[in-house]
């Protein structure tokens, strides 16, 4: 037990390395709020390319869509990071992070959207077409806000995925939240700190987690 | 031209193919595992919480949100950092199986339960007047109504669990991903990283086509 203690709760050393965690963790909410931001924007773009009428349009985003999907995110930030300067194309760790999940993040959302926006009625936007609004007013004024409202469950846990996902910016040392706890753990030969940041992750995450199973429940009894 | 000697050297794919296939083994092999005990441990959690008994239950959903609120490469790293300081060593490939299996669970589990509730409390009712007892209407009558709910959600999460058997580059298993990273930097090609991204797709895309058709099938016969 007191092994056990000594190696996952070293209060001493969580204390030392809270400074450099909180650092890391102001980073990962940096990380967390560009890479939110551009995947809701790229996946609603996509979302919409893949609904429209045009049919080379609607192809080629539902190509991408499944092709980003299947892609492991680590092995794109990998190719992004490491493979990317072979073709004369170098990035910042930051900025390879934030290329490679918004590929990423944007296919998902992009699935989230597109479900979303299905979910409405034909005759909504026959209606409002009917009243005089163009095609774009009544995607945006009648249709996407209750296509929104319909899939906000899957947006939010969408939305803890991402934040999750960015723990993976460590693998091309972004010093973010888990880079900065490795980093202490390396130096301080103690797996404290790795339970500290796991500790900060839950203290964002865990309410999150809970509304979207709440949400999950209130949805499968109706 | 220059562009196709370093993405697709056929002289580096020559030495590298038989290290590839045998890493596709590996990951292959990592993902179905993961799913067996993943399905399987999130069925059988499920099923128990219908049991109500109230402090297993409590272990249950503390189990379940941390394994889906915590990013999995924390648990990862804590582990295998953490573990061998008590004197227990586990292989890099034991640590990622053990982590995605419990984050596969804790999803599962989640999941199937959301497909319990959702069984009207009437089947319940008429399968025990008909004299079943309360775990055969569990096992014949309610249990398979809730996994056909679950199996849209079920298949996506158990793609998005087994895209991370590309974590185990981090530690050392010798899947996809870290045989073609460490290919690439030996051969100081880009290559091995087109044949990773190849390989994934390989594997990934029709799971992915796969996945749609499942949804779509579901959708309309619940």
């Amino acid at each position: 037990m007191d092994a056990f203690l000594n190696t996952f709760f070293n209060f001493e050393i969580m204390a030392q390395a809270l400074p450099l965690l909180l650092k890391g963790a102001f980073m990962t909410l940096k990380l967390c709020s560009v890479v939110i931001l551009c995947g809701l924007i790229g996946g609603l773009g996509l979302a919409l390319a893949a609904l429209s009428p045009n049919k080379l349009l609607k192809w080629v985003s539902v190509v991408w869509i499944d092709f980003f999907r299947a892609f492991p995110p680590l092995v794109l930030l990998v190719f992004v990071y490491s493979g990317l300067p072979f073709a004369g194309i170098k990035m910042s760790p930051f900025m390879a992070v934030v290329v490679a999940f918004f590929l990423n993040n944007s296919a998902y959302f992009a699935e989230v959207f597109r479900a979303g926006i299905k979910s409405i009625p034909r005759g909504q936007s026959e209606a409002a077409r009917a009243t005089g609004l163009s095609t774009a007013q009544a995607m945006f004024h009648v249709i996407l806000p209750q296509a929104v409202r319909n899939v906000l469950p899957d947006l939010l846990s969408n939305t803890v995925e991402v934040v999750k996902l960015t723990s993976l910016a460590s693998v091309v040392s972004l010093s973010e939240l888990l880079y900065s706890a490795n980093m202490a753990r390396s130096v301080t030969y103690n797996a404290s700190p790795l339970v500290l940041a796991a500790g900060l992750y839950l203290l964002v995450l865990w309410p999150l987690v809970r509304v979207t199973s709440r949400y999950q429940r209130g949805l499968a009894v109706n | 031209m220059r562009f196709l000697e370093t993405f697709f050297n056929t002289q580096v794919i020559a030495n590298y193919l038989p290290d590839l296939i045998d890493a596709m083994g590996v990951t292959l092999g990592l993902a179905v595992t993961t799913i067996i005990a993943g399905v399987l441990g999130g069925a059988l959690l499920a099923c128990l919480r219908v049991a109500g008994i109230r402090w297993v239950n409590f272990f249950i959903i503390v189990f379940a949100n941390m394994m889906r609120a915590l990013p999995p490469l924390v648990l990862i790293l804590i582990l295998y950092f953490g573990m061998p300081s008590l004197g227990i060593n586990l292989s890099g490939w034991m640590v990622i199986y053990l982590v995605l299996s419990a984050v596969l669970i804790a999803f599962a589990e989640e999941i199937f339960w959301g497909g319990l509730t959702a069984v009207p409390a009437g089947q319940w009712e008429a399968g025990r007047a008909t004299g079943l007892s309360r775990a055969q209407t569990l096992f014949y009558i309610a249990f398979p109504q809730a996994a056909r709910m679950g199996i849209p959600p079920l298949v996506n999460r158990t793609l998005a669990t087994t895209k991370l058997t590309a974590l185990g580059s981090v530690i050392g298993v010798k899947e996809i991903l870290s045989v073609s990273s460490s290919a690439q930097s030996f051969s100081g090609s880009a290559t091995p990283l087109t044949m990773a991204a190849i390989a994934y797709l390989v594997i990934f895309v029709p799971a992915v086509i796969a996945s749609h058709r499942i949804e779509r099938h579901y959708q309309y016969a619940t």
